[in-house]
């Protein structure tokens, strides 16, 4: 019992981030009908953003925060304007390779600076044991899942609420309707890649307290995947379903089986319910005309 | 006939000859010619540089006809050629097969796998299929990581020095014999994927690639055509992994990543993506550009030593910024940027 329920703790701490993580990734995509294998590179940069102001600069956390999320608004913002928008109406393939190619480059990047070691961060969330129906769990998981659940609540009532988040959605259903009812389609793009960006700040920032600072945090980036594919591309509540079933099957697999099949099961997962539903748990199904 | 304007035909014959002008028998005799000077010109390095290349082209090839020539996006190459790897390797070691009997069975068993694994295809289309490969993949690469009677638990596979019916491979002359076996095998697997769009089947892919609700409707069998371009396609990185595994006579799964897959989409988008051609030029542009970055950091050691230091990243950066750069100023890749060359010699001194 007290194995389930540390497991069950670790795997929705892991499960949360992959939802934020997962979140930038359908912001975009629902926004801008673009894939980005860059993924995981956004919460890598971030982590290393976030480092450089509070650790290398020694900023107070708040202002470290804003300071990095800053960059990281400017810097999805940058990618959008000078590398996804001349690719605008070609073919998914280019779209895939070319968010691909950035990958790479902002990994190498980050290694150009920071080299491959792992870097020293003090703990920002407090990692005392806490006693939870009589099985000790660091604190910082708990803490983890309350970020990752305040964030992730936030853009879901942006998104239903607020003029630029309805105007995300309308870009989303029917981008020359949006144009016609007035909407600035590149402002919304470029929100989707700064929300994106931002979202995948925080979700970095929480790996690395949780993990290290290094190159690992991009491989984070594979899994948000089958996360998405569970939940479906375009639904935003579906990615907090996908990310925390995900997370948690990934705990119980590695906690009760073994590590290795844990890396992979997200993916049978995958291939098992593209087989049953084509798009995702909670996508919208589309109808093709030709 | 060429002519300023264009080329035309006088007789129907002569429409159907494979070369039309007098340039084009030129290139090709001067790119035979270069063919076979090339082991007694190039030192063992370069050979050996130049035998990577031409397992890589067979490999890209194929990665073409599936992606370029058919439209279904796959992330999944490098799996397949670890199929086509385990499977020669693991057949002419342990079964006692000879090399060229285990290749072909490598062959088959990946183009089984891939059509296998090409099956989501049919319901699956662009980006979700993109990931549906990606899991293939992952899937692939999990099975020859843990699976530990593949390689009897040491984690890697070692085969022999090749040696077909007696013919046995020296070590001093090492590059040259494997670039006159590579060679011809890269030859026609060039040739059997030009024979492909000059077939029925060939039409079919490309009709599924530019609409495949309207291809059904003349009367193109989806299904058919999207399970035999995922299995035609594995074939080709079935022998490409194959001929890997034997040259470089041990088989890991570290050199079957999902890196591998990537190196391999960014040969067909550099070169051009729906051409033959277009897939052998990215496959030497992509094999070609490490070592001469690694000689670009060599010469400039003395004036930029932190070149040589931080050279992997440098590698990587430059890999993401040629595909970033291709795809922005010329999606259409090489291929496209060698026919406007052939253009501007042909119309000169006029503009077009």
């Amino acid at each position: 019992m007290s194995t389930f329920l540390s497991l069950t703790v670790y795997g929705l701490a892991d499960g949360a981030i992959l939802a934020l993580a997962a979140l930038g990734f359908v912001l975009i995509y629902k926004a801008t009908q673009v894939i980005n294998f860059a993924q995981g590179e956004f919460l890598l940069v971030g982590a290393y953003l976030f480092y450089t102001c509070f650790v290398i600069f020694r900023l107070p956390l708040v202002v470290a925060v804003v300071a990095a999320a800053a960059l990281a608004v400017l810097l999805g913002v940058l990618v959008e304007r000078f590398i996804l928008r001349p690719l605008v109406g070609e073919n998914a393939i280019s779209v895939i390779m070319v968010t691909i190619g950035l990958s790479s480059v902002l990994k190498s990047l980050v290694q150009l600076f920071f080299g491959t070691s792992v870097r020293e961060q003090p703990k920002i969330l407090p990692t005392t044991q806490v006693k939870l129906l009589g099985v000790s769990i660091q604190l910082d998981r708990l803490l983890a899942i309350v970020i990752a659940g305040i964030v992730l609540v936030g853009f879901t009532i942006f998104f239903r609420r607020s003029r630029h988040g309805i105007a995300m959605r309308a870009v989303a259903d029917d981008q020359p309707a949006a144009l016609t009812m007035g909407i600035s389609v590149r402002r919304v793009f470029a929100l989707a890649w700064a929300l994106a960006a931002t979202s995948a700040l925080i979700a970095g920032v929480l790996l690395a307290d949780l993990s290290a600072v290094d190159q690992n945090i991009a491989a984070f980036g594979l899994v948000v995947f089958p996360v998405v594919i569970m939940g479906g591309l375009d639904s935003v509540p579906g990615t907090i379903v996908g990310g925390l079933t995900i997370g948690l099957l990934k705990s119980y697999v590695s906690g009760y089986a073994d590590a290795g099949l844990a890396e992979v099961i997200p993916y049978i997962v995958l291939t098992g319910v593209l087989m049953v539903r084509p798009y995702g748990i909670f996508g919208e199904t589309r109808i093709e005309r030709v | 006939m060429a002519t300023a304007t264009g080329i035309y035909h006088r007789t129907y014959k002569a429409e159907l000859a494979l070369r039309h002008t007098k340039a084009e028998f030129a290139r090709l005799i001067i790119m035979a010619a270069a063919l076979v000077a090339a082991p007694s010109v190039l030192d063992s390095y370069w050979l050996g540089i130049v035998n990577t290349i031409l397992i890589a082209v067979i490999g890209a090839v194929g990665l073409n006809i599936l992606v370029g020539f058919t439209g279904q996006i796959s992330l999944g190459q490098g799996g397949f050629l670890a199929v086509g790897a385990f499977t020669s390797a693991l057949l002419s070691t342990r079964a006692g097969l000879p090399v060229p009997l285990s290749l072909i069975a490598a062959v088959l068993v990946t183009a089984v796998i891939g059509a296998m694994f090409g099956l989501p295809a049919l319901r699956l289309k662009g980006l979700y299929l993109a990931i549906a490969t990606l899991a293939s993949q992952e899937i692939i690469l999990f099975v020859v990581k843990r699976w530990g009677f593949l390689t009897e638990d040491k984690g890697y596979v070692d085969v022999p020095r090749l040696n077909i019916f007696g013919w046995q491979i020296e070590r001093e002359t090492f590059e040259t014999q494997w670039y006159w076996v590579l060679l011809p095998i890269t030859i026609l697997a060039v040739l059997a994927a030009r024979n492909i769009f000059r077939t029925g089947l060939g039409r079919s892919f490309m009709a599924v690639r530019d609409q495949d609700i309207a291809a059904e409707a003349i009367g193109v069998n989806l299904t058919r055509a999207k399970v035999t371009a995922f299995a035609v396609s594995s074939g080709f990185a079935g022998l490409a992994g194959g001929l890997a595994a034997h040259y470089t006579e041990i088989v890991t799964w570290e050199r079957y990543t999902l890196d591998v897959s990537v190196l391999y989409l960014a040969m067909i988008i550099v070169g051009g993506l729906g051409s033959v051609a277009g897939s052998v030029y990215g496959a030497i542009f992509m094999m070609v550009l490490p070592p001469i970055l690694t000689d670009l950091a060599e010469a400039l050691q003395d004036t930029a030593p932190f070149l040589s230091d931080q050279l992997p990243a440098i590698k990587n950066a430059v890999f993401g910024l040629a595909i970033i750069v291709f795809l922005l100023v010329e999606p259409r890749g090489l291929d496209r940027i060698w026919s406007r060359v052939k253009d501007y010699v042909r119309f000169w001194p006029f503009r077009y």
